[in-house]
């Protein structure tokens, strides 16, 4: 329960920012605004001690029990990790941005957009439906927009939302797509239930389909290749939101769900051999592509999705344990890689964010992150300057960082695809580690780049905005905090393992048994292959990187033309144009065009297939009886219809519409409906009065000049739409195939405490309805009053120009 | 009596259906009006009529006539309602500014 | 819009009070017997529309100094909030409860939930209708 309200805090929040900030000043809405992921943190560091105990917390709450569609939170290791991480790092990049934007900025637009996404994102993490983690997981994609957007005055931040949202939602519905066939399968949406059923899943028809669905989910949202061209265009956003969302939590969404899957589809083939491969080149391709950078933003947004690649490829690896049966020699060997993939996940968090926090102190204190622009500010910045290099050093994987201990056991798990004897991979288990090494290589390049380019060198201060000074301390408590981490990760791994690692490793293996599949993290293991590959990469990425104006030429062969990014515009405006063009042939703007189509389509299909199948059916005979009386009413509600037709004036018009309304109110009496009515009779004279008060701003009606071909035309439809009606409704009196339910509702004083059936049901049974038509009614209530008082105000205000 | 409902329901039907292919835009509101009207017989028609009592419970021993589309019904007069008095208003204020109720002069520019 | 006509506010002076009345009572009576939260909530506010027709706006203004679409949002924050509500006791969305308490002065009385949210349709009825109808007359009025 209190995780289902930590899920929901930051929403209420996001609701109360609009009522408060008129209240307090702008610049302390975000100190107001801290509160909530500080506590959140401390609410979910609580549970670190019982989840470390192996317990885990699970609260239902039914939302629509009748569809298996429950909010169900499921708090155990895993989601914990990602828990920490969304209230830790949003706690750090909420204190700092209180810093980095100026109180001239939209601030109460800006914190309600990041407690949306803050809300949305624990959702994914600790929902266990995942129809509910689907809904999350679109919440995240819309409110990236909305941040990416913050900026909305610049084309290239619009550009950059559209492009992430159109990518990351796809890839959503595909998601969807995915979950929908193992219900298929299992017919539970229930993650658990899921991983209790993995034989049936596996068995399945549809297991291929579904991993493909669900992996299109995890790549367009973390970024691998091809979907990765969002990301770099994403850095638009602010830089507190590109630490936030782009590097150290949403994009981990998709790491989240292959890593929570893992138990269901790990030990398939196509499984480990999709995000093994796409991992791999989405690592190498990052790097190798942030090299050419020359905006520090879009150097850390490659390496980025290099890094997500490695993560994913560890995935991948340690998919292969659960290929084959417990076996204690050999199964260690690739649950370590899942293993270091958690690790690297916190790791890569830590360090990444606080390069991020660097660059925008960078942008914020000299006005550029252009690397031709910048160099030779050690001298002003030493605090920044140690920022960098920490979390430089610990990206590139040099001791004494955390980044070390996790590049190493990457190194040692992809060796061990060379252990594998699964899955045929031979020549594979070689190529995949040097590609992988010669990914680090890059990785150690682009490193130097940041630590050198910016602050070694000449300082040329006409090519910078403003003179160079370190930034307010605030600003920098929050790198500070991370890059400390960084540290102490090194010298104390395994409190971390103890606490966060173990727990969420019986998440991703919950079949394995715990205690043989959490190794000891250690910085020393010897001189072997991995020490000795961590020493190339340095050696040739100093070679490379004192070099690279005699090899950078190589990226004038990867033309714009050719990129993906060229391939998604062409997408976009290839179907822009299409439908544009498609849409204009048939929507010309006249309403009895639209009309007729709707019409035509209605009478051809509906008609057309009731002929057909000869549905046909007429049988007066269970009809009840028919008073004289009654008759009357009818042939008086069918000649005023007829009337209205041939009516020359309004005023008659709307009388007959009201004889009309009084005959069906007549009708529900005698039909024993005194409810309806009632209703009927007031909203009828309501109805009238309304038309004859709004008659006094409409002109009268004028004959209808129509030719008398377009008279005919209009009169066949109206006929055939009538009568196809009729036929319809004759044929479906005598439909007896189902049971109706409505014995179910009689039993409305037990049920529901009401005598009057109609009124339980309006109230109870089917409140959901009456809750959303009250909704409708006050939407209308609002149109209206909009409608006239907009126009009054715009009037006034042209008085006042004038 | 079913079978009488349902032929008037189709009179209805086309009537509203013919002054909604009319360009009056008050014709098209008065035709939205009586489809509404003739839509509320249609689904009370569905559920057989005069078949039982009141469904109230505490007036009347069963069986009762059928009460769901009883309850439909009712939330659609009232949905009816706001939508007529919303097309209303927004037919008014679009004679008030572009001086026209007919929808044949309100399809806007063609390269819209 | 001044409509000066002494029968005509005699009259709506005493049928206003029997249509109050008679909306009271259906909205009450929507539980076991005819009318309910819609009925309940056009009468009412056909009332109000009645009393609008016999005087000015100014005086109705004085008399009942609500801001009918406040009166329309309340209806709203009711309705919902009744189903919100629900979550809070840890039963599912819309959940409705029910009991017999025993009152001072009215004896033992059925209570329900389901009144509350009825009250919300009422509300939202007469605050939407009432809306919908003054927006059109001030529009002449301008």
């Amino acid at each position: 329960m209190i995780i289902k309200l930590a899920v929901l805090l930051p929403f209420l929040m996001a609701a109360l920012i609009p009522l408060v900030h008129k209240h307090i000043k702008r610049e302390h809405i975000g100190w107001f605004v801290l509160a909530v992921p500080i506590v959140l943190f401390i609410i979910i560091s609580s549970f670190i001690p019982k989840i470390a105990d192996g317990n885990t917390y699970i609260h239902t709450l039914e939302w629509i029990p009748s569809l298996g569609i429950n909010f169900t939170t499921y708090l155990d290791g895993l989601s914990m990790i990602f828990g920490l991480l969304i209230t830790g790092v949003g706690s750090l990049v909420i204190l700092y941005s209180n810093f980095y934007l100026s109180a001239k900025e939209l601030l109460h637009h800006f914190y309600c957009y990041l407690l949306l996404f803050m809300g949305a994102m624990l959702g994914v993490v600790f929902s266990d439906n995942v129809l509910v983690l689907y809904t999350f997981w679109e919440l995240t994609s819309v409110s990236s927009f909305l941040l990416i957007a913050f900026w909305h005055h610049r084309k290239a931040s619009r550009a950059g939302a559209r492009k992430a949202m159109v990518i990351t939602v796809s890839g959503g519905v595909a998601m969807l797509v995915g979950f929908l066939m193992l219900y298929a399968i299992t017919g539970t949406f229930s993650i658990r239930e899921l991983v209790a059923q993995v034989d049936t899943i596996q068995q399945h028809d549809l297991f291929i389909p579904a991993l493909i669905c669900i992996l299109l989910g995890a790549f367009t949202k973390s970024a691998q290749f091809p979907f990765h061209i969002w990301l770099p265009d994403a850095m638009e956003a602010p830089t507190p939101v590109s630490a936030y969302l782009h590097s150290a939590t949403m994009v981990k969404a998709g790491i989240y769900l292959v890593a929570r899957m893992t138990p269901i589809f790990g030990g398939a083939e196509t499984w480990f051999w999709t995000i093994t491969v796409v991992g791999v080149i989405t690592l190498f391709w990052g790097s190798f592509n942030a090299v050419r950078q020359n905006d520090l933003k879009a150097l850390l947004a490659y390496s980025t999705i290099s890094q997500l690649g490695l993560i994913m490829s560890l995935l991948g690896v340690g998919s292969i344990a659960l290929a084959f049966e417990f076996d204690e020699a050999a199964t260690p060997i690739f649950t370590l890689a899942g293993f270091t993939a958690l690790f690297h996940l916190i790791n890569h968090s830590t360090f990444k964010g606080a390069l991020f926090m660097m660059v925008g102190i960078v942008d914020h204190e000299v006005g550029t992150r252009d690397l031709r622009r910048l160099g030779g500010l050690l001298p002003f910045m030493p605090l920044t300057f140690s920022i960098a290099l920490i979390g430089s050093f610990a990206m590139a994987g040099l001791p004494p960082f955390n980044g070390f201990l996790s590049k190493e056991m990457f190194f040692t798990a992809m060796l061990s695809l060379q252990e594998a004897n699964v899955f045929s991979i031979g020549s594979m288990a070689t190529w995949i580690p040097v590609v992988a090494w010669l990914a680090s290589v890059f990785t150690f390049v682009y490193c130097m780049i940041i630590i050198f380019k910016t602050f070694f060198g000449t300082y040329h201060p006409e090519r910078l905005d403003k003179e160079a000074h370190e930034p307010p301390f605030g600003m920098l408590i929050s790198p500070f905090i991370l890059v400390a981490l960084v540290v102490l990760i090194f010298f104390f791994p395994n409190v971390l393992v103890h606490y966060i690692l173990t727990p969420a490793m019986a998440s991703v293996y919950p079949t394995l048994p715990l205690q043989e599949i959490t190794p000891y993290v250690s910085w020393w293991h010897g001189f072997n292959l991995e020490l000795f590959m961590t020493l190339g990469v340095i050696v040739l990425g100093i070679i490379l990187y004192k070099t690279k104006r005699y090899w950078s030429y190589v990226y004038t062969f990867i033309q714009p033309r050719n990129s993906f990014n060229a391939l998604y515009e062409w997408v976009i405006t290839t179907t822009e144009d299409g439908s544009q063009r498609l849409t204009n042939k048939y929507m010309n703007g006249y309403l009895v065009h639209y009309f007729t189509y709707i019409y035509i389509i209605f009478v051809g299909i509906i008609g057309g297939y009731f002929v057909l199948s000869g549905a046909f059916r007429f049988d007066p005979s269970n009809d009840a009886t028919v008073e004289t009386f009654e008759l009357m009413v009818v042939c008086i509600v069918a000649i005023a219809a007829v009337a209205l037709l041939f009516s020359k004036s309004r005023l008659t018009s709307v009388f007959l519409n009201g004889v009309i309304g009084y005959g069906v109110a007549f009708f529900f009496i005698v039909f024993r409906a005194p409810d309806l009515a009632l209703t009927q009779l007031v909203v009828e004279s309501v109805t009238t009065a309304l038309f004859l008060v709004s008659f006094k701003y409409l002109p009268d009606i004028k004959p209808e000049i129509a030719s008398a071909a377009q008279k005919w035309r209009n009169g066949i439809i109206a006929v055939s739409v009538g009568s196809l009606v009729t036929f319809i409704g004759l044929t479906i009196i005598n439909y007896e195939k189902f049971e109706p339910i409505s014995r179910y509702f009689e039993d409305s004083y037990e049920l529901a405490g009401g005598k009057n059936i109609v009124n339980a049901i309006l109230g109870d049974f089917r409140a959901f309805d009456t809750m959303l038509e009250v909704v409708v009614l006050f939407i209308a209530g609002l149109g209206v009053y909009t409608l006239i008082k907009l126009r009054n105000r715009k009037e006034a205000s042209d008085v006042e120009d004038k | 009596m079913e079978s009488v409902m349902v032929i008037l329901v189709g009179v209805l039907v086309a009537v509203a259906t013919y002054l909604i292919l009319s360009r009056n835009i008050i014709r098209v509101i008065l035709g939205t009006a009586i489809l509404s009207h003739a839509v509320h017989l249609l689904i009370l028609t569905m559920g057989s009529l005069k078949q039982g009592n009141v469904p109230l419970l505490s007036d009347s021993e069963g069986p009762y006539t059928d009460a769901l589309p009883q309850a439909l019904i009712l939330t659609a007069i009232v949905i009816s309602f706001a939508v007529t008095a919303f097309v209303l208003v927004l037919a008014f204020r679009t004679y008030g500014t572009n001086k026209t109720d007919d929808l044949q002069e309100l399809r806007g520019n063609a390269d819209e | 819009m001044k409509i000066n006509d002494v029968i005509l506010r005699t009259v709506v002076k005493g049928v206003v009070f029997i249509i109050l009345t008679l909306g009271m009572y259906l909205f009450f009576a929507g539980h076991n017997a005819p009318g309910g939260g819609f009925i309940g909530g056009l009468v009412l506010a056909s009332a109000v529309v009645l009393l609008y027709l016999a005087y000015d706006i100014e005086t109705i203004q004085k008399t009942m100094p609500f801001d009918f679409k406040k009166v329309a949002a309340v209806g709203v924050l009711l309705a919902t909030g009744t189903a919100l509500g629900s979550v809070l006791f840890d039963v599912p969305f819309l959940s409705h409860t029910d009991g017999y308490f025993d009152l001072p002065l009215l004896g033992e009385t059925h209570l329900t939930t389901v009144t509350i949210f009825e009250a919300g349709v009422a509300l939202t009825v007469v605050g939407v209708v009432v809306t919908i109808i003054l927006s059109i007359n001030e529009e002449g009025g301008e």
